[in-house]
C-alpha cells in the first residue's frame, strides 16, 4: 500500500478532531509504545466473520502467536476458528516463492474448508518483499471462483486503529454492495421490517446475543454486523441498509462515512454497554428511520427492558454503590464503559484516554465532569499510582494490565476482546456487576496483603516499578 | 458457625461414607512390616482389601479371623488367637493392628481379653506387638476409626515417659485420614526444611507411595512408621496434630509423655501453611526458609490469578469431616460459595465451620443440594462421578475412595505447592465447562445462512466434563 493512500485514510473527514495535533491516529513513538499493529487491527476487525476462511500471508509470528484468541462467537459455522497462514520459510522469501506459496494456499483452503470467500491478510514480510497480494487474490478469484479479498494492512503501516480502518477500507472496496439481501418475507405480526447494519460489533464472548432479540422484536432486520457472527455474504448487502449504527469503534468510521457518502446511509455512533446507552441506541435507529410507528414501539420495549434490568441489578447496586473504578480502555470504550459503570452507581475516578480521540474525549468530560483525571500514560508505575493517589477499588483494563494489577494485589475487570464474559445489553450488566463484585469482594486481597507471621518488616504495598 | 443436620432418611442412598474397620486398617497400613487383622468375616477383609487395591493401586496386605456361622454364634475367641498365633508365626511382623468388625462388636467380642489369652498362651511372640481396636462399623467413619486406631497404637506402643526434646530436632506429626501418601512425602519435606526430622504417624507416605521393590511379594507393609520411632516419641521437641480428628490422639500421646503439642485444623490455603511454616519456625529456632518463602509467594501469586475463576464458584463438596473442613476453609477463603457440604459423620470441628450448614449424609444429599443451589463444581470422592455426571458438572476428585482415576492417592493438597495445584486445578475445571450464552438466530436469517454441512462447527461446550 502506497504511503499516500495510508496518509488518506488517517485523514478521516468524519472525525471532526482531525485538524488536531493529536489524532486518533497518532504516530507510535519508538521505545515507548503499546498495543497492537494495523496487521492486528485488521484481523480483529474481519476475523468474526465467521464462514470466510482467514489466511494469513506471512511467516508465522503473525499468525503463530494470534490465531484462537478471540473471544468473538459465531451461532454457527466456525470456520474462522481455525486458524491458516502460508508460514513462509526463508527460502520462500529469498527466492521469492511467496506469492506462489500464497496461491497454493488459496487453493487448498478452498479445495478443504469450501469457504465462502478467502481473505488474505499481508504482514510485514510479504509486504516488503512486494508480494503482490492483489493480483494473486484477483487470479485466485478468476480460477476457483470463490471471492478471494485482499486485505492489505502489514504491520508496520501502523496502529491497531489503522489496521481497524484499512480493514473497512478493504470490506468497502470489495465486498460491500457486491450481492443483493433477501427480500423481506412479512412478519407474522404485520409489524414493518428496517434494514440496518452494526459496524464494530464483535460479538465478544456473545454479548450480542443479549441485544439481538429486540432487533427482532422491534422490526429491524440486521443485514450485517461488521463482523460479530457474521457471514460474508451479509457484508455484501450491506450497501441496502436503512441506517449505520457505529458501534464501538471510531476506526471504522471510514466505513459508515463512505456508505453515507455513497449510498446515502446515514449513521450514529452507540454503544451497548450499560442500561442507558443500550436504551439510547434504539431510540437512535427510531430516530434516523424516523417511523413514529416504531419509535412508539421502540418506547414500550425499552421501558419494558430498563424495568427488568433494574431490578437484576438491584441487589448488585447496594454491593457495588460508591466502589471507585480506575479505568483505563482503549478509544471509545474510555466513554462506553463509564455509563454502564455510573448506572451502577460506581465511581469512575479516572479514565484512560491514550487511544482515544479528541472527540472521546470530549464524551469523557460530557459524562464525568471537567476535572476528570485522564490518564495518557499507560505504564504500569503511572497505572497503579493514579490507583493509588484516586482511592481506586478496582482497575478495569485489557488483559495486557491485568498482571500489572494482579501483582500489584488490586481487583481487576478485563474489559478486552479476550474476555470470556459477555456485559453488552441489558441482560449483560448484570454479569458485568457480578464480575466487579467477584474481584472486590474477593477474600484473596487481604489474604496476599498481609505480611507473613514470621516477617519483621510490614508486608506488600510498594508500588511495584515497571 | 455451622449447623449440624443430620440426614433423616431410613436410606442411605449412593453411600459416601466408609466403615471404621476400613480406617483403623489404613492406620495399620502406614506402619513398617505391619498387618492389619480384622475380627470378622472374610468378606470384611475381602471387601476392604479390593477397596484398599482399587485406591492405591498396590497389593495390600490385610488379614481375617475369618469368623463362620458356627465362631459367630458359640464365640470366635479362638479364632482371633488362631489368627494372631499363625501370623507371628508365619509373617513376623512387627505390629498386627487387630481391629473389630459390625460382627464381631454385635457378638460382643472382647478382644483385650483375646489378646491376654493369647500373650498367655504363646508367650514365644511376645515381641510382635499387637493393638487391639474396637471398630464397629455401626458407628462413625473412616476416619474415626483410624483415629480410634492411632489412639490405641499411642496407648499399646508409647511409653509413659518424661524426657521431652531428648531429641530436639525430632518431632512428631499426627497425620489425619485425609493426608494422602503425597501429602504426608510433602510434610516431611516442610519439617526438614527447617532441619526436623520427622516421626509421622502413620507414615502412608512411606508404605503406600507406589514404589516398586526388590521383593516381588511380601505378606507385610512394606515402609511405614517404623516400631521403634514410634517407641521414641516421648523424647521429640514437639508434637504437630494434623486435623481435628487426631485432637484425641495427640492428648493421650501428651499425657503420656509430656511432649507439647500443636494443632492443624488443616494444612490448605495460605493461613493453614503459615500457622504450619510459623510453627516449624518456633520448634527449630530457625528462620524460615527462603525456599519455603519463594513457594508461598507463588501461591499467593495463583490465589490472585485463580480468583477469578474460583471467587463466587458454587461449590458441592463431600467427604469425612477433617477433608470437608479442610477444604471448606480453602474454598471459602478463595470466595467460592459452598453450595453443599456433606460430611460422614458428625465431628465437633464441623460447627466452626464458615458456612450455614453441613449435613451428615450421603451423596443423594449432596446431589439434591448441588441442584437446588446451582453448583458449578464438586468436590468428592469418585463414587459421585456418577453424580457429577448426572449434574452435568466437572469432578474433583478427593477423598477414598478414588478407584475410576490414577494417582489419586499421589496428589499433594497441602502445603503451599499443593495448594497451588489445587487451584489450578479447579480453576481449570471452571473454566474447562465455562457457561458460554446461548446463541440467538435472528428471526430475519434464512434456515440454511451456514449452508447445509456444519462441518466446522467446534462446540466449546464441556458439560459433563469429569476429572
Amino acid at each position: 500500500m502506497k504511503a499516500s493512500e495510508i496518509q488518506a485514510l488517517l485523514d478521516e473527514p468524519a472525525c471532526t478532531h482531525n485538524t488536531k495535533e493529536k489524532s486518533g491516529c497518532a504516530k507510535p513513538k519508538p521505545g515507548a509504545t503499546a498495543g497492537g499493529c494495523s496487521f492486528d487491527g485488521a484481523q480483529i476487525a474481519l476475523l468474526p466473520i465467521a464462514d470466510v476462511a482467514h489466511i494469513v500471508h506471512g511467516p508465522i509470528a503473525c499468525a503463530g502467536s494470534s490465531w484462537d484468541n478471540r473471544g468473538t462467537r459465531s451461532s454457527g459455522v466456525t470456520l474462522y476458528k481455525i486458524g491458516m497462514t502460508t508460514d513462509l520459510s526463508e527460502t520462500d522469501v529469498v527466492m521469492g516463492r511467496g506469492e506462489k506459496r500464497l496461491f497454493h494456499a488459496i487453493k487448498q483452503a478452498i479445495d478443504s474448508y469450501a469457504p465462502k470467500a478467502v481473505f488474505i491478510y499481508n504482514t510485514c514480510v510479504t509486504a516488503l518483499i512486494g508480494d503482490d497480494v492483489g493480483a494473486v487474490c484477483k487470479a485466485a478469484t478468476e480460477r476457483w471462483g470463490t471471492p478471494v479479498v485482499p486485505v492489505d494492512a502489514a504491520g508496520f503501516y501502523g496502529t491497531k486503529n489503522l489496521g481497524n480502518r484499512l480493514a473497512g477500507e478493504a470490506m468497502f472496496k470489495h465486498v460491500i454492495g457486491t450481492a443483493e439481501p433477501a427480500p423481506v418475507v412479512p412478519r407474522a405480526d404485520g409489524l414493518p421490517t428496517y434494514d440496518v447494519n452494526l459496524i464494530g460489533e464483535y460479538n465478544i464472548a456473545g454479548e450480542f446475543w443479549h441485544v439481538a432479540p429486540l432487533f427482532d422484536e422491534l422490526g429491524l432486520r440486521i443485514l450485517c454486523t461488521l463482523s460479530g457472527d457474521s457471514r460474508f455474504h451479509e457484508v455484501q448487502t450491506m450497501h441496502r441498509a436503512k441506517v449505520n449504527m457505529v458501534v464501538c469503534a471510531k476506526a471504522l468510521l471510514n466505513v459508515a462515512r463512505k456508505m453515507q457518502d455513497t449510498f446515502g446511509q446515514p449513521f450514529f455512533e452507540g454503544s451497548f454497554y450499560g442500561v442507558q446507552d443500550v436504551s439510547n441506541a434504539l431510540r437512535d435507529f427510531a430516530r434516523l428511520i424516523g417511523a413514529p410507528d416504531l419509535t412508539a414501539r421502540t418506547e414500550v420495549v425499552i421501558a419494558r427492558e430498563e424495568a427488568k434490568a433494574h431490578a437484576a441489578l438491584e441487589p448488585w447496586r447496594a454491593r457495588l454503590k460508591d466502589k471507585r473504578v480506575l479505568l483505563y480502555t482503549g478509544g471509545v470504550k474510555s466513554w462506553s464503559i463509564v455509563s454502564a459503570l455510573q448506572d451502577l452507581g460506581m465511581k469512575v475516578v479516572a479514565t484512560g484516554t491514550k487511544k482515544s480521540t479528541e472527540e472521546d474525549k470530549a464524551r469523557i468530560r460530557e459524562l464525568m465532569g471537567e476535572d476528570t483525571k485522564m490518564i495518557d500514560d499507560g505504564s504500569p508505575k503511572a497505572l497503579l499510582s493514579t490507583y493509588h493517589e484516586y482511592k481506586a477499588d478496582i482497575l478495569i483494563a485489557g488483559g495486557r494490565n491485568l498482571y500489572t494489577a494482579l501483582k500489584a494485589r488490586i481487583p481487576f475487570l478485563d474489559i478486552n476482546q479476550e474476555r470470556e464474559f459477555g456485559y453488552a445489553g441489558y441482560a449483560g450488566m448484570s454479569e458485568l456487576a457480578r464480575q466487579l463484585a467477584l474481584s472486590m469482594e474477593s477474600p484473596v486481597w487481604a489474604a496476599v496483603r498481609k505480611p507473613a507471621p514470621w516477617a519483621k518488616q510490614s508486608g506488600p504495598g510498594t508500588v511495584l516499578a515497571a | 458457625m455451622a449447623e449440624i443436620i443430620h440426614s433423616k432418611k431410613a436410606l442411605a442412598v449412593n453411600p459416601l461414607k466408609v466403615s471404621q474397620t476400613i480406617g483403623a486398617s489404613l492406620a495399620f497400613l502406614g506402619l513398617n512390616r505391619s498387618l492389619p487383622l480384622m475380627h470378622g468375616s472374610q468378606g470384611c477383609t475381602a471387601f476392604g482389601k479390593v477397596f484398599f487395591v482399587r485406591h492405591f493401586r498396590e497389593p495390600i496386605p490385610l488379614q481375617t479371623t475369618a469368623m463362620d456361622q458356627v465362631s459367630s454364634i458359640m464365640g470366635a475367641d479362638d479364632n482371633v488367637i488362631e489368627a494372631l498365633r499363625t501370623l507371628s508365626d508365619k509373617s513376623k511382623p512387627d505390629i498386627i493392628g487387630l481391629v473389630t468388625t459390625g460382627l464381631s462388636e454385635t457378638q460382643g467380642t472382647d478382644i483385650h481379653r483375646c489378646l491376654r489369652d493369647f500373650r498367655t498362651k504363646f508367650p514365644e511372640f511376645a515381641h510382635v506387638a499387637v493393638v487391639p481396636v474396637s471398630t464397629p462399623d455401626y458407628v462413625g467413619c473412616l476416619e474415626s476409626g483410624y483415629a480410634l486406631a492411632i489412639e490405641a497404637l499411642i496407648e499399646t506402643l508409647v511409653p509413659e515417659s518424661a524426657c521431652v526434646g531428648k531429641r530436639p530436632k525430632q518431632v512428631n506429626v499426627l497425620a489425619s485420614a485425609m493426608l494422602t501418601p503425597g501429602d504426608i512425602e510433602a510434610i516431611k519435606e516442610w519439617v526438614e526444611a527447617f532441619g526436623l526430622r520427622a516421626i509421622v504417624v502413620p507414615d502412608i507416605g512411606d508404605s503406600l507411595d507406589g514404589h516398586l521393590v526388590e521383593a516381588e511379594t511380601s505378606s507385610l507393609t512394606i515402609g511405614g512408621t517404623p516400631r521403634s520411632e514410634i517407641e521414641i516419641m516421648g523424647e521429640s521437641a514437639a508434637t504437630l496434630v494434623v486435623g481435628p480428628s487426631l485432637l484425641k490422639a495427640g492428648t493421650i500421646l501428651k499425657s503420656r509423655t509430656g511432649v507439647p503439642d500443636y494443632h492443624f485444623a488443616g494444612l490448605m490455603g495460605l493461613d493453614d501453611c503459615d500457622a504450619f511454616t510459623q510453627a516449624l519456625a518456633e520448634i527449630s529456632g530457625k528462620p524460615v526458609p527462603e525456599k519455603i518463602e519463594r513457594h508461598r509467594a507463588q501461591l499467593q501469586d495463583a490465589m490472585v490469578d485463580s480468583h477469578f475463576m474460583i471467587g463466587f464458584a458454587r461449590v458441592a463438596l463431600a467427604g469425612d469431616p477433617d477433608l470437608v473442613g479442610m477444604q471448606v476453609r480453602f474454598l471459602t477463603s478463595m470466595g467460592a460459595e459452598i453450595v453443599s457440604a456433606v460430611a460422614t459423620h458428625k465431628h465437633e470441628s464441623l460447627a466452626t465451620l464458615p458456612i450455614d450448614k453441613v449435613i451428615v449424609g450421603d451423596l443423594e444429599d449432596m446431589e439434591k443440594e448441588a441442584r437446588l443451589g446451582g453448583a458449578q463444581l464438586i468436590v468428592a470422592n469418585s463414587h459421585a462421578a456418577d453424580t457429577a455426571s448426572r449434574l452435568g458438572l466437572p469432578l474433583l476428585r478427593a477423598g477414598f475412595p478414588q478407584y475410576d482415576h490414577v494417582g489419586g492417592y499421589a496428589r499433594t493438597w497441602v502445603g503451599y505447592r499443593g495448594t497451588r495445584q489445587a487451584l489450578f486445578d479447579l480453576s481449570n475445571l471452571m473454566l474447562g465447562q465455562h457457561h458460554e450464552l446461548a446463541p440467538y438466530r435472528s428471526i430475519y436469517w434464512a434456515d440454511d445462512r451456514d449452508g447445509v454441512s456444519k462441518q466446522h462447527v467446534i462446540s466449546s461446550a464441556a458439560v459433563g466434563l469429569v476429572h
